[in-house]
């Protein structure tokens, strides 16, 4: 028997739905208003008939484990591995915040079992009593040598290791130099003056205050991280100055960006990485004055159902081989040289995923406070409704 | 058993529910809205009116959903009326069940998939750009209040149809006849007999699109591109962004005393236009 009459196996409708998955999830706007990912979580329960069976479950770490993540932000072909090497079938929950995974643990019960938070949360996680101190001896994979200790440090909090590095990126803008008319965009305060001027109603900032004030705040050359009340009200005004020159305040900035509706935004690597491969014309860079560094963790929550399993799925995805196809297939940098011994060098040279040193060093790594500051929110809530 | 206590286990059910479902999470977001925000956000329990005191802070929230709510319920009531008036009356009846569920196909479909779909028929490559064939060039379309506006029609209209289509279906036809008989040209019956006669099917219709309206956060935060910022999205943001319950429960709870005061007002006006019809009738 053939089955070229529109039978198609499990394994194959998996595979398409991930991959429908994969286009679905890009936006996380899309997902910051849907739940979208709780939605693909349940679909993924609910159908346990479309699991892939394992060959034979090489260890006891139970048949499932539950991971809270990112859009795009794996390779699907890996968790297939997994679950061919182990038995235990990875869920997969997408998530548009580190706000909204903050606010699903405080509320208990989330039921995750491996979870990746951004560095500024963690000293939020611990001092709320949400995460769990790693037990290294289960992740032999984890070299701390081998990772930049600059995108490992804040998995780290009072010497114990809390969470262990995934990937890291930057926060820049990203620019149809079609409309630059020569005159390149490459700092924050070029981004918001032109706003108001050539790019009007051409240009979209993050829904997301961390970024949106961030780099409000640079164009006046403060920290990112800026909670203090003078710097704020100035970026306040200037927020509130450039609104009716936005073109939309949305994360979910590629479809405008693509079709051409907006001109200008900010972007973050990945997404940058995408829109300049496939429209060259789409031109990501740093902003000069600084803007946010960031860090992604493999971390476990408190309480995980599955410890066994999330320890077991942390150390896989941390073996290099493994690595170095996640990084393939999402584009976002790994913080571990023996990783990168694995990539080839178009990704490592690309100045996109690593900026030059001087544009690198000007960037500010996102802190607990800027998360937590209910006077920043405050703020872009009079933003968004001004 | 007596009557009585079979009257109460049949209500049993639906007491239960209410309770669990309703007054329950209710008292939590009454309690919590006179607490503070904890330190990395959720709730920490006191006494305290300061939530209320913040209030002002999302008054331009609340300003623009009872702008656009109330917009976006007349605008509704113009398109479905006539639409529905078409259904219940002119329509053959071989042919209204299958118009009838045509109206109701969208809603096989989530509001959410169907509100993504405007965002392209009003983007750059939508709609614009076939104006701009014609010679109207640079129409901004997406990400504007007209298009939630539009969202919002769109989405509630069936919500809207139906009730007024029921009420003109359930017309006495014998009405009409007495009407014309008496002399009445049809402009005449329609705004002294068929119109009056729809008005609980067009306050119910507007009860419902309304309500629904008031607690809106898809649509203004799709088809706004967050540019148009509702009591719905203010809610989201403190409950899924900032993490302030505290204030999140006590906007909550304003937009239920808001939701009761704008309600019974309109109940009463309602109530009277009802009269007033009857008193017309009467004086027929």
């Amino acid at each position: 028997m053939t089955d070229n009459n529109g039978y198609i196996s499990k394994r194959k409708f998996m595979e398409e739905l991930r991959r429908y998955e994969k286009g679905s999830v890009t936006r996380r706007h899309f997902l910051g208003v849907t739940g979208l990912g709780a939605a693909t979580a349940v679909m993924g329960t609910a159908i346990p008939g479309l699991r892939p069976s394992p060959a034979l479950a090489a260890s006891d770490i139970g048949d499932r484990v539950i991971l809270a993540t990112w859009p795009n932000y794996h390779d699907p072909e890996n968790f297939e591995i997994f679950t061919d090497q182990t038995g235990a079938f990875t869920q997969v929950n997408v998530f548009g915040s580190n706000e909204e995974m903050l606010a699903k643990l405080q509320a208990g019960g989330s039921g995750w079992d491996v979870f990746v938070p951004t560095n500024y949360t963690i000293t939020t996680y611990v001092s709320e009593d949400l995460i769990e101190p790693l037990d290294l001896s289960k992740l032999p994979n984890y070299d701390p040598a081998a990772f930049d200790s600059r995108f490992a440090a804040a998995g780290t909090v009072d010497g114990v290791v809390y969470a262990v590095p995934k990937n890291w990126g930057t926060t820049g803008l990203a620019v149809n130099s079609k409309h630059e008319g020569g005159n390149a965009i490459d700092s924050w305060k070029a981004f918001f003056d032109r706003t108001m001027d050539d790019f009007s109603g051409r240009t979209m900032v993050h829904d997301y205050q961390l970024t949106t004030i961030g780099n409000a705040l640079k164009y006046f050359g403060y920290s990112f991280n800026s909670i203090d009340e003078g710097e704020l009200a100035k970026a306040e005004k200037l927020l509130i100055d450039a609104k009716p020159h936005l073109f939309a305040i949305s994360s979910d900035y590629q479809p405008a960006m693509r079709s051409g509706d907006a001109w200008l935004t900010m972007c973050w690597t990945g997404d940058g990485k995408q829109m300049n491969s496939d429209m060259p014309e789409i031109r990501f860079t740093l902003g000069k004055e600084g803007g946010e560094l960031w860090s992604d963790f493999y971390a476990i929550p408190k309480g995980a159902p599955h410890r066994e399993a999330a320890y077991a799925l942390i150390n896989f995805l941390l073996d290099p081989q493994v690595n170095s196809r996640e990084v393939l297939a999402h584009g976002y940098p790994s913080a571990d040289a023996r990783t990168d011994a694995l990539l080839p060098k178009e990704i490592l040279n690309d100045p996109i995923l690593y900026p030059a040193k001087d544009l690198l060093d000007a960037l500010e790594f996102g802190a607990a406070a800027t998360l937590t500051d209910p006077n920043r929110a405050e703020l872009m809530a009079r933003f968004k409704s001004a | 058993m007596t009557q009585r206590e079979r009257n109460w286990l049949l209500l049993a059910p639906a007491a239960a529910w209410f309770f669990v479902m309703l007054i329950l999470p209710l008292s939590f977001v009454f309690v919590f809205s006179f607490g503070e925000r904890g330190d990395a956000g959720g709730y920490v329990p006191a006494f305290t009116f300061e939530q209320y005191a913040n209030l002002p802070a999302r008054f331009a929230a609340f300003k623009n959903t009872l702008i656009l709510a109330p917009l976006g319920t007349l605008a509704a009531m113009l398109i479905a009326y006539p639409l529905a008036y078409q259904l219940a009356v002119r329509t053959d009846p071989k042919w209204r069940l299958i118009l009838l569920v045509l109206v109701i196909v969208p809603f096989w479909t989530s509001i959410l998939i169907r509100s993504y779909a405007w965002l392209f028929i009003l983007g750059g490559q939508g709609i614009p750009r076939l104006l701009d064939f014609i010679g109207i060039e640079d129409v901004r379309l997406i990400y504007t209040p007209f298009a939630v506006l539009i969202g919002i029609i769109y989405g509630y209209l069936p919500l809207m149809v139906f009730p007024i289509y029921v009420a003109l279906d359930r017309l006495d036809k014998r009405l009409l006849e007495a009407s014309a008989d008496l002399g009445a040209r049809p402009m005449t019956t329609f705004f002294r007999v068929t119109l009056p006669m729809s008005i609980p099917g067009m306050a119910t219709g507007c009860m419902l699109v309304f309500i629904l309206l008031m607690g809106e956060f898809l649509i203004p935060a799709l088809l706004g591109g967050g540019k148009v910022f509702f009591v719905g999205n203010a809610l989201v943001d403190l409950f899924l962004q900032s993490r302030n319950w505290a204030f999140g429960s006590a906007v909550a709870m304003m937009l239920i005393v808001v939701m009761l005061v704008t309600v019974t007002v309109y109940m009463r006006l309602i109530a009277r236009l009802n009269t007033q019809r009857d008193d017309d009738v009467a004086l027929m």
